[in-house]
């Protein structure tokens, strides 16, 4: 692995930047009821671990992940518009404003979607990944997991089947502390979430500080080498969530202690400062470009809610029914259609 | 009687913490029910009040929720294992179907299963498909399973108490969209009421149409039988309250009044209640029929996230009036 070069250092700066700008802003706006829903998962805190670890792909190699998707779909280079379009459940919307926040994806970024069934995405990875191999193609698929997922039966059916099938997965476990407002160590019996998979038989790259761009892009190089030449590779990336588990559950995270922790976390592990030290310490002519990239997400966010607020609901029977198969249709005149719009 | 006004979360909970201190094997378990007080605020307190003994939080996995708690009631235990919501427990279907519902079957009798699955049910608020489903009829497909699902507080009350004192595997499905409806509860009511498993009940009479429904879509039936009161349609609404068994008596008594019948559920409609009742119907009470029997069910796709469309695809009590319009 190359040592990241300024301009990929700068570039992960804007990324993390945008990310950071993109998820409070939905925070604002769904306090101010501008995105509604009950379901709205935020990946500030992590945003090194999704950058410094999808550096290390190629173009033609795959992404899936759990709801906490928007950062991921950033960082792939998906439109901010779409994306928030997508929050707004609007027509504009990256999934037509069907799949909502916990369902974005990209066929044109191989970004084969965010789902919302923990640990249903898995297996779904394994699939994937059973293509390039099935193809003889070395392009591997990076698929992210909660550390509360892992005590999910899909995780070990699926790591297993990985492992005896030689997948190139790169499997990385965001271990943010919690699953919701349970603890690692009150769910699993193995709190080193990485060797799980070492159960397996799958090769570790062990625990990385996911709040260090650098460190994650390190090692996550070295697991998607691996894997594109043997198979199935696991991270533990270890990490914080800054906006509790999601929008509606948030008075656990006000408890005293968690905020406390959490404090602690944004003083001394901040994903954007740390980088942002990283490059001042080695480079002294970039003042300009972080302010810049700070001033562009700023702006690319305010332009994309603009986008989504002026664009149209889906609306009628025609929306609603659309893609429940390939051809429509066939769901068109069931006999059980009742209700408003149906000729 | 002086009453008061209860959501039917705080009834649930009532239920479930005296038959805690009534019973000492009732124990809860499942995801966040223990330190996060309850994803839906069901078992608040009960942690502090029972102690992690018998308030268990479980890691995510809901085939061991399943299983566990089958294990747990054969050999002697009496568990109320929560599902955080329905949607999850697709996870454990296998548990509930194959050991919940037949290892009493399979031995002849040699175990009871005196378990209670709860889980949280339904549809809206955007929560997207996969979180979207009210998927009861799938449960109720199960001989040696038991289904429950109240619309209101104090059928919620005597119908989880059942339930639990009931020897049998119990899924009791709790509509996320009742949690917070008040519903009048007596003062004094008594702990030991229980509303037998398998009972159904008339929550309106009328003599011009029977509305069948249980859980929310009870909530439509009165709403839609309101409406139509305006123009002079009496209509009847049949809480059956049971899934499993089905308390068809109290259907066909009013049918025989009434001739004819609108199905009201927020499920599916191909395969679904709707279905069931319709078929039972036509079998038992053709006689009796004036007019095709209607069914108003949730829109045959998947739910999406936008909010219209979203609507669009659940019934409500509009459409339930439109359907009874159109076969007076
Ligand atoms: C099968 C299933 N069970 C339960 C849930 C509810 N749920 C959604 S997210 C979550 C916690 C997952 O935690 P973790 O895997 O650590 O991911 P994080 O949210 O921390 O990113 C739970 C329990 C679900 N969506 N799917
Ligand atoms: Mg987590």
């Amino acid at each position: 692995m190359a040592a990241p070069t300024k301009a990929m250092l700068l570039d992960w700066y804007r990324q993390m930047v945008l990310i950071r700008e993109f998820e409070e802003t939905c925070h604002r706006l769904y306090e101010e009821k501008r995105i509604t829903g009950v379901y709205l998962h935020l990946y500030s805190g992590h945003e090194a671990s999704g950058v410094g670890s999808m550096a290390a792909l190629r173009k033609s190699d795959h992404v899936i992940t759990a709801y906490r998707d928007h950062g991921i779909a950033l960082i792939l280079g998906m439109d901010p518009k779409a994306v928030m379009a997508e929050m707004m459940g609007k027509k504009t919307g990256s999934s037509g404003g069907k799949g909502g926040s916990m369902h974005l994806a990209s066929k044109d970024h191989n970004f084969w979607g965010g789902y919302a069934i923990v640990g249903g995405h898995l297996p779904l990875a394994a699939g994937i990944a059973l293509e390039a191999r099935y193809h003889g193609k070395d392009d591997v698929t990076m698929t992210y997991v909660g550390d509360g997922a892992t005590n999910n039966g899909y995780f070990h059916e699926s790591l297993n089947m990985s492992a005896i099938w030689d997948l190139p997965v790169v499997w990385i476990i965001e271990n943010n502390g919690y699953a919701m407002g349970t603890e690692v160590d009150r769910a699993s019996g193995q709190v080193e979430l990485h060797r799980k998979a070492e159960a397996y038989g799958i090769k570790s790259f062990g625990r990385v500080d996911a709040q260090n761009a650098l460190e994650v892009y390190a090692v996550a190089s070295k697991a998607v080498d691996y894997a594109r030449a043997n198979g199935p590779a696991v991270i533990e990336h270890v990490t914080y969530r800054y906006r509790g588990h999601g929008v509606s559950d948030k008075q656990y995270d006000a408890r005293e202690d968690m905020s406390a922790e959490l404090k602690e976390w944004m003083a001394t592990r901040e994903p954007i400062v740390i980088l942002r030290d990283c490059i001042e310490s080695q480079y002294n002519d970039v003042a300009d470009t972080l302010a810049g990239h700070e001033a562009d997400a700023k702006r690319i966010v305010a332009e994309a809610v603009t986008f989504a607020e002026a664009s149209e609901l889906p609306s009628g029977y025609e929306d609603l029914m659309r893609n429940t198969y390939v051809s429509s249709e066939r769901v068109h005149k069931t006999a059980h259609t009742i209700g408003a719009g149906i000729d | 009687m002086a009453a008061r006004n209860v959501a039917m979360r705080e009834a649930i909970r009532r239920a479930l913490r005296e038959e805690m201190h009534r019973d000492e094997n009732v124990f809860v378990m499942g995801e966040e029910v223990a330190y996060w007080q309850g994803t839906h605020r069901v078992t608040r307190g009960f942690l502090e009040e029972f102690g992690e003994r018998r308030v268990r939080d479980t890691p995510i996995s809901e085939m061991a929720i399943g299983g566990v708690a089958v294990g747990a009631a054969m050999a002697g235990l009496r568990p109320v294992a929560e599902f955080m919501t329905i949607n999850f427990a697709f996870l454990a279907l296998d548990a509930i179907a194959n050991h919940a519902a037949k290892v009493r079957y399979f031995f002849d009798g040699m175990f009871t299963v005196p378990l209670v699955y709860r889980a949280a049910s339904g549809w809206g608020n955007q929560a997207t498909a996969s979180h979207s489903h009210a998927p009861e009829p799938i449960f109720a497909h199960f001989p040696g399973l038991y289904v429950g699902c109240p619309s209101n507080s104090l059928d919620a009350y005597g119908m989880l108490k059942a339930s639990i004192r009931d020897d049998n595997p119990v899924l009791f499905t709790e509509s996320i969209a009742l949690y917070p409806k008040p519903s009048p509860m007596p003062d004094d009511l008594d702990e030991d009421y229980l509303i037998p498993i398998g009972k159904g009940d008339i929550k309106r009479e009328g003599g011009d149409v029977t509305l069948v429904a249980y859980a929310r879509g009870v909530d439509w039936a009165l709403q839609a039988a309101r409406a139509l009161a305006r123009d002079g349609v009496e209509a009847e609404v049949v809480d059956l309250r049971w899934l499993r068994p089905l308390d068809m008596a109290l259907v066909y008594e009013s049918f025989k009044k009434t001739n004819r019948c609108v199905i009201v559920e927020e499920s599916l409609p191909m395969y679904s209640f709707g279905s069931e009742i319709a078929a039972l119907l036509q079998e038992n009470m053709f006689d009796y029929m004036d007019a095709p029997i209607k069914r108003v069910a949730a829109e045959d796709a998947p739910l999406p996230y936008s909010k219209d469309i979203e609507l669009l695809a659940l019934p409500d009590a509009q459409k339930v009036v439109n359907a009874v319009k159109e076969i007076l």
